[in-house]
């Protein structure tokens, strides 16, 4: 019994990543109706900065993560800046397309600079550590991402709900000529929310080098996961992305452990066909 | 009068440009000596039939899937098990391959088709992985190991030859000219028509008495079935097969992104975007060793920013807006109507 407990909560421990993962994606999409494809990518360039400034400086994963979500700020809003803002009234599927473009352009320039290998950061703070409660063990560099993920997801959504920055982000996102002429200015908002779901995703990939490798290609499958949560939590809702990524994290979890490792995958995104077939818009979509 | 004439020249310029197409690429392989030459114009064709095959659904259609390697994989397992389990020529098994990929296409699609936008382009995400994934432990077609073939006669008979390229570029073309003539076929043909207007708008469509969901299987099952001819004959020229050379993520994009940079929903697109992608591909590689650095995928990211910001209509769309501009000087202000 305590085994199943404890592959629940690894899970959930999983699950709380990919919902901080998925919770920039689900802005993004949620505001500007685009998928960005360069979202894992974006995650690897924020895991390269905080392993770089680990390696070449000793700052530890638990201080740079602040470094990259600035970092990843700027690289959100430049990518607006220069490709999203240029699709906006093309066919649905050019943002997306663009982003692949981005998407191989930043793997590729990491694989030149960086190499294929794989990289890891030792001597992290949290690094290898455990908590043990009631007999189930709680990896620590696990355990402060989830904990992060829920206070950047509460905060993201306080924000969005409940300021009057929020307020403008929702209204650009209702009806765009609405809010211009309510005097918002809607390419300003576009461009915080890009930045924003691009920090999002940089404090995750900040506090990652205590526990991943790091490699060019790490970005793709996370990409896959915050794409399947997002469409699974419903369009737009950052609740319903992180239900929908701790379900992913469970599912994930106990189909690797009772079935096989190699079906985790195809557990996850079988469930995501099998909603998505009986509710088009996702669990929590309107 | 004048526009008619216009219209007229389009027709005879797409005309002579297929027939010098056609009348100059079988000439090829007596020209170039190097093989390498020769391996690169055979890839050019394959790649330029594969994205052609995906232009009927994705840029005739307008229905972007992201699922075409699980169809290319298909057709390449399809040779791949006529030759290594069965023993037999590749021939029935690309048949068979091809017949399987239709029919899973439609399978898949039928659910898949009420998803709208981002949605469908997720759920083909999806399928990719779920069959690579199963491809991978499934040992009766050689798991994550794949097929490896061995040492056959050579000849159209097994689609195998040693001493020179020459059989696979006359193959490669012969896959190319079929599926560019279906194309071009349903081009002018209703159903090229249908799938126009399930593009444009399949609710005006189907208050045209256009059945949609029936064009959009239709035209699924059409473009796996060529997608997996395509992928038998990447088996066969590769003498192997496995889950991530054929079915990813990876492959899936190529037939997308050939197609977008060369100009989607035209006949001429998938040939352009080969003819641009293949070389800078293959030569690179020659160049800077296996890797390549992964330069020739920077270039070819930042192209597909460009060209997608730029000119969404592709090289095709450059191509078309100056021959406009030079060709419609002498005609009034209309010459540059329509080009975007």
């Amino acid at each position: 019994m305590t085994t199943f407990f404890q592959v629940i909560l690894d899970g959930l421990l999983s699950g709380m990543l990919y919902a901080l993962v998925a919770a920039g994606l689900s802005l993004i999409w949620g505001v500007m109706d685009v998928i960005n494809f360069a979202h894992g990518e974006f995650l690897m360039v924020a895991m390269y900065v905080s392993y770089w400034l680990g390696f070449l400086m000793n700052v530890d994963p638990l201080v740079s993560w602040a470094a990259s979500a600035v970092f990843l700020f700027i690289i959100g809003a430049l990518t607006y800046r220069l490709i999203i803002k240029n699709t906006i009234g093309k066919s649905a599927m050019s943002a997306l397309l663009a982003t692949f473009g981005l998407s191989m352009l930043l793997k590729n320039v990491c694989l030149n600079r960086f190499s294929p290998n794989f990289r890891i950061l030792g001597e992290t703070i949290l690094g290898g550590k455990t908590i043990t409660l009631g007999g189930l063990i709680f990896p620590l560099p696990q355990l402060v991402t989830g904990v992060f993920a829920l206070v950047v997801i509460f905060i993201l959504y306080y924000v969005i709900k409940k300021t009057r920055l929020g307020w403008a982000i929702q209204a650009s996102a209702m009806d765009k000529e609405a809010a211009e002429l309510m005097g918002i200015d809607t390419e300003k908002i576009y461009l915080l929310v890009f930045g924003l779901g691009g920090a999002c995703v940089g404090v995750a990939g900040g506090l990652l080098p205590s526990y991943l490798a790091i490699h060019p290609e790490v970005g793709g499958l996370f990409s896959l996961l915050a794409f399947v949560c997002v469409a699974l939590g419903g369009f737009g809702s950052i609740p319903g992305a992180l239900l929908a990524a701790l379900l992913i994290g469970v599912v994930e979890s106990l189909s690797g452990f009772y079935i096989a490792p190699v079906f985790k995958y195809v557990a996850v995104f079988g469930l995501y066909l099998a909603v998505i077939i009986v509710r088009p818009k996702g669990l929590f979509g309107w | 009068m004048l526009a008619n004439n216009k219209r007229f020249a389009g027709k005879d310029m797409v005309l002579a440009g297929v027939i010098a197409l056609f009348a100059v690429l079988p000439l090829i392989p007596g020209v170039l000596a190097s093989s390498f030459t020769k391996h690169v114009f055979i890839l050019l064709l394959l790649f330029a039939a594969m994205s052609q095959s995906w232009n009927i659904i994705g840029g005739y259609c307008g229905q972007v899937s992201f699922g075409h390697s699980v169809f290319f994989g298909i057709g390449a397992y399809g040779a791949g098990m006529a030759v290594v389990r069965f023993g037999m020529t590749p021939w029935p098994g690309a048949l068979i391959g091809a017949l399987l990929a239709a029919a899973v296409a439609v399978l898949i699609s039928w659910p898949c088709f009420r998803l709208k936008g981002h949605y469908f382009a997720i759920a083909t995400f999806a399928i990719v992985e779920i069959f690579n994934r199963l491809f991978m432990v499934w040992y009766w077609v050689g798991g994550a190991i794949g097929l490896d073939y061995s040492i056959m006669d050579q000849g159209w008979k097994n689609f195998t030859w040693y001493d020179s390229k020459n059989g696979y570029y006359y193959g490669a073309l012969g896959l190319f000219a079929i599926i560019f003539g279906v194309v071009r076929w349903m081009e002018k043909n209703r159903m090229g028509y249908y799938l126009r207007a399930v593009r444009e708008g399949q609710e005006t469509a189907e208050s045209l008495g256009v059945n949609s969901s029936r064009t959009k299987l239709a035209a699924m099952g059409l473009s796996a079935f060529l997608a997996a001819l395509c992928g038998a004959f990447f088996a066969q020229y590769n003498y192997r097969v496995d889950p991530p050379m054929v079915m990813s993520l990876d492959m899936s994009m190529k037939f997308v992104l050939i197609t977008i940079l060369g100009g989607s929903g035209s006949l001429f697109g998938p040939l352009l975007g080969a003819a641009v992608l293949i070389p800078l591909q293959e030569y690179s590689r020659a160049l800077w060793g296996g890797l390549g650095g992964g330069l020739d995928l920077i270039l070819f990211g930042l192209l597909i920013i460009v060209v997608v910001v730029k000119q969404p209509k592709g090289i095709m769309g450059i191509l078309t807006s100056f021959f406009r501009r030079r060709l419609g000087r002498p005609g009034k202000g209309d010459d540059r109507h329509g080009a975007s």
